[in-house]
């Protein structure tokens, strides 16, 4: 799977991070760091993170193929 | 695959928590007949710009709009209230009269900005309350014109009102009754913080008085307001930021729970004022009264954007399982969390900070803009709320989350 994030849109609210902290941290800026291509078993924990960002900034792609 | 699903379900508010409700429960395979009812003329929109970028942004108002799947396959009865719900006939009726039969429901009405106490004369004009995307344009273009702006209550609405307007260049007073801003929110340390920060910007912060009475002019406009404290402030446009009351009205004669919203199980089943479940009616969002475990099972209506996000997709999870004990899902039990942007400062928290009865600041600096405080009751933690350090919010989050998941599961047997 393949994530994106517009970091324009991104606020650091901290929603992904709670919904997927395999996924999603934040550096000591509060600067938002993920991983751009997780595991396929962390699918579920990215779906979430993207349905939880309050400004929509998460993308969540299958891998290509 | 089953046969046709012939139920219909209606979600009675078509806001953020019912949207998601709506949207979980085709994700969840209902193929039914899916009503969304909603007071206001517009499709689903997104209310936290509302009293930011919405007030700030030059130009045109940006957009809004919530995204609406076009699976969601949904009848729309926007620009209808609901008046009227009788959970045993089974049926809505709505301001036109329609009445509508149901299967299922979910209430999701959301809540209503508190105005002046009904016993006052209504306020002169200029005088505004923000809850609507109708309200924030006509606030927009009140702003549009200059002058001084009041905001009445420094809440997270009003400081988020009181910052936009200063942004936009209007000298701005907030006032406050309680000693200090959002004391009852998050204590009296990140009050002062966030008292400081507004003073810093430049806005005048008023604490400890109460808008007494508006001052007109001949032709009857708004002039400014007389305070409690005696002073008066000279102001061309007034906010009202009080809160919002859970919008309950037309439950009325309905039998269920309602006082200061719909009263529900942990499962967000929504309770008749006998405390017995009505069946197939759950409730989700700012409306809803649901038990919080972190304030020791006291039931609390939360108006923030994740609680309407996670309890509309609990709700309907809720109802897709009827009485079927093998499909019934855990007690809700989301850790809450809201956050503000003030002059920069990003506010973020986690958990139920009101409820605590001890607060251990972490981490202070006015300069830096950095503050980590942590809440507890009863010697145990309910809550954190940072400053600059959003990071450190994952750690409590976490610990709130262990704590909640054991308390549920032996919940669970009493909710059945």
């Amino acid at each position: 799977m393949q994530i994106t994030v517009d970091m324009n849109l991104c606020e650091s609210h901290g929603q992904c991070v709670f919904a997927a902290p395999e996924i999603f941290s934040f550096d000591d800026e509060d600067r938002l760091l993920y991983e751009a291509a997780p595991d396929d078993a962390l699918l579920g924990q990215a779906r979430k993170a993207a349905a939880v960002c309050p400004v929509r900034a998460v993308t969540v792609s299958p891998a290509a193929s | 695959m089953r046969t046709a699903d012939r139920r219909e379900l209606i979600v009675v508010g078509a806001s953020l928590a019912g949207l998601r409700a709506a949207r979980t429960l085709r994700e969840r395979g209902f193929t039914g007949a899916l009503t969304l009812v909603g007071d206001e003329p517009h499709p689903p929109y997104d209310r936290p710009p509302l009293s930011k970028r919405v007030l700030t942004a030059p130009g045109r108002p940006p957009g809004v709009a919530l995204p609406v799947p076009h699976e969601l396959d949904a009848r729309w009865r926007l620009g209808q209230a609901a008046v009227r719900l009788d959970p045993v006939e089974r049926t809505l009726t709505l301001a036109d009269g329609t009445r509508l039969p149901y299967d299922g429901l979910v209430i999701a009405t959301g809540a209503a900005a508190r105005g002046r106490p009904a016993a006052e004369p209504p306020p002169p004009p200029g005088v505004f309350t923000l809850r609507s995307w109708d309200d924030a344009l006509a606030l927009r273009a009140a702003l549009a014109a200059g002058g001084r702006l009041v905001v009445v209550g420094a809440g997270f609405l009003g400081g988020e009102i009181a910052a936009a307007a200063r942004e936009r260049g209007l000298d701005v007073t907030l006032v406050e009754a309680a000693a200090q801003p959002l004391a009852h929110a998050v204590g009296t340390t990140a009050g002062a913080y966030v008292a400081a920060l507004h003073r810093e910007a430049g806005i005048e912060v008023r604490t400890g008085t109460t808008v007494e009475d508006f001052l007109t002019r001949t032709d009857g406009r708004l002039a400014g307001v007389r305070l409690s404290d005696g002073a008066t402030v000279r102001a061309g446009t007034v906010v009202l930021a009080l809160g919002g009351v859970p919008s309950t009205g037309w439950l009325a004669g309905s039998g269920l729970a309602h006082d200061g919203g719909v009263h529900c199980d942990p499962r967000l089943r929504v309770l008749r004022t006998d405390g017995s479940v009505v069946p197939d009616v759950v409730a989700a969002g700012d409306v809803a009264r649901v038990p919080q475990p972190l304030a020791g099972g006291e039931r609390l209506a939360l108006g923030h954007w994740t609680n309407a996000v996670e309890q509309g997709t609990a709700a309907a999870a809720t109802l897709l399982a009827g009485r079927d004990p093998a499909r019934a899902p855990g007690p809700f039990a989301a850790v809450p969390s809201f956050w503000s942007d003030l002059h920069g400062a990003r506010i973020r928290s986690v958990g139920l900070p009101a409820a605590a009865d001890e607060t251990r600041v972490v981490e202070h600096d006015l300069a830096g803009r950095r503050l980590e405080i942590s809440y507890h009751r009863a010697g145990r933690l309910v809550g954190a709320l940072t400053i600059g350090r959003t990071g450190r919010l994952a750690s409590y989050r976490l610990a709130l989350e262990e704590r909640l998941v054991p308390a549920t599961a032996a919940n669970a047997p009493a909710a059945t």
